[in-house]
């Protein structure tokens, strides 16, 4: 099958979608700041250490969308953090959209192996809408030729880009 | 944390494992965790092998090399990692649109005469000399072309170093500038110290997605990294000066840290390990940034004046050069 030009983006860019449209633009750009946080080596250190044993880790598909852990009736999301489910589960939710175009029917699980939690996501029609949606906000995003203008948030404090957002002069 | 290394002696850099050692001619190894490296800098002769050289690269660790003298002669740099195409070309139009050319070098050059100044402040009757750069600065904001620009800067900065002599006590002397070779001991420090500030823009620049080749105030076919030169000018009165004057105004040089003849001066390994000690004390230093809240050290205002071009060049936010408020 086919996939529409519009799916041409990755599960990162849905998820920053919803923690911040600047940063979203910013990594879109080219414009990462993720290899000088200590917090997101932190990430990565626990997703690499908190399920060893599962074997399908970090499938990747149509070099779009990387699967943490892909199992036969679902797919698994590991997070270090929960403090920003929202993002997390629209990122999980676009997945399950993704591989149902490509005719695969699977649950979503988040793991939070940090906080011991785990959620399951479904993808029922009103969901599917909510994704399509996103990607069409996601391109509206993308296509600024200048970066959203910083808009202070609560977490922008933790985020990798706060030096680079709110330094001027 | 991550640490600058410096290494004076010779001898030969090898990796085992995840760690790097060195085995100097004479003496013990020495062992370094990789992680806790951030640069290299070899002022010795030093043996380097590809498995080593490879290591550094898988660690985004960048090599600067010093010649004999200690002058900086070039940098081992890890394949790019962090490109941005996007950003590389908004680099390029703004060395090609004259205007906007114009705006980022006369914007460098005025951070650097502002710190100029802001030195010379620290000291009496340096009144004559700050008077001259703020004329300077002045002429430098009606300037149309580069040249122009240049001229301003060269002047400003010939009454700085005329103010040297005011400033500084005791029994060193400072003629005019001269690079190559340095012939007194003032010249010396001078050019070492920018030779490290120099190899610590380049390294605060690698870690962002700008590219080094491209400059606005030094042409770009100048030197490689004529990047690490146009943001260096903002760094080099507030750094490498400052060491400077602390290092003469307290007595802390003797004549062993140079050598000396009369057609040169260079700093001796002894003199060169002293300014790197306090070089490294500076870069270190933190200041409460006003704008973010938070600490943040001189060496990575460097970085922030990075974050601040890529700013300008994305259109997000116009670049105003560092002026120290400190
Ligand atoms: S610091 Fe705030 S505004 Fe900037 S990218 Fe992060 S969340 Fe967005």
């Amino acid at each position: 099958m086919e996939l529409s030009q519009e799916l041409r983006i990755t599960g990162v860019k849905i998820n920053y979608l919803y923690v911040c449209e600047r940063k979203l633009w910013l990594f879109d750009r080219g414009v990462c700041m993720e290899h000088t946080s200590d917090k997101v080596l932190l990430g990565k250190l626990i997703d690499e250490f908190s399920y060893p044993k599962e074997e399908k880790r970090r499938i990747l598909i149509d070099d779009l969308i990387c699967i943490d852990i892909l199992d036969e009736e679902e797919i698994r999301e590991i997070k270090y953090s929960d403090s920003l489910e929202e993002p997390n589960r629209m990122q999980i939710l676009y997945y399950l959209y993704y591989l149902k175009k490509l005719g695969i029917y699977k649950k979503g699980i988040l793991n939070y192996p940090k906080q011991r939690k785990r959620e399951i996501v479904e993808l029922t029609p009103e969901k599917e809408r909510e994704v399509e949606d996103a990607i069409k906000r996601v391109e509206e995003v993308i296509k600024r030729e200048t970066p959203p203008p910083v808009e202070k948030k609560k977490y922008c404090r933790k985020c990798a880009y706060f030096e680079f957002c709110f330094v001027s002069e | 944390m991550q640490k600058d290394l410096y290494i004076f002696s010779s001898g030969t850099i090898k990796r085992k494992e995840n760690t790097i050692y060195f085995e100097p001619k004479e003496g013990e190894k020495k062992y370094f965790p990789i992680e806790n490296i951030s640069a290299i800098h070899l002022f010795g002769e030093v043996d380097i092998n590809t498995k080593a050289l490879n290591f550094f690269a898988q660690n985004n660790i960048i090599i600067h090399v010093y010649n004999y003298y200690g002058y900086y002669s070039g940098s081992y740099i890890p394949r790019e990692k962090n490109v941005s195409g996007e950003l590389l070309v908004k680099q390029v139009e703004h060395y090609l649109n004259k205007e906007e050319r114009m705006y980022l070098a006369y914007s460098f050059v005025e951070g650097a005469l502002f710190h100029m100044q802001r030195n010379l402040r620290e000291y009496e009757n340096t009144e004559e000399f700050i008077f001259k750069i703020k004329q300077e600065l002045e002429k430098a904001g009606t300037c149309n072309d580069i040249n122009e620009l240049m001229g301003c800067e060269g002047r400003a900065r010939d009454a700085y170093y005329d103010a040297f002599n005011v400033i500084l006590k005791g029994k060193f002397l400072f003629e005019k500038r001269e690079k190559r070779p340095p012939k007194n001991p003032i010249n010396a420090l001078i050019s070492f110290g920018n030779s490290l500030t120099y190899s610590a823009v380049l390294s605060e620049i690698y870690k962002t997605q700008l590219n080094p080749t491209i400059s606005y105030l030094h042409e770009p076919r100048e030197r490689r990294f004529s990047l690490s030169l146009d943001i260096s000018e903002i760094f080099k009165p507030l750094i490498t000066d400052t060491i400077i004057f602390k290092l003469i105004n307290n007595n802390m040089l003797k004549d062993e840290d140079f050598d000396q003849d009369v057609n040169y001066c260079y700093l001796s390994e002894s003199g060169r390990k002293k300014f790197i000690k306090e070089f490294e004390t500076k870069m270190d230093t933190t200041i409460k940034h006003r704008k973010l809240g938070r600490n943040v050290s001189y060496r990575f205002l460097i970085r922030l004046e990075c974050y601040k071009l890529i700013k300008h060049l994305l259109k997000d936010e116009i670049y105003k050069p560092l002026k120290a408020w400190w």
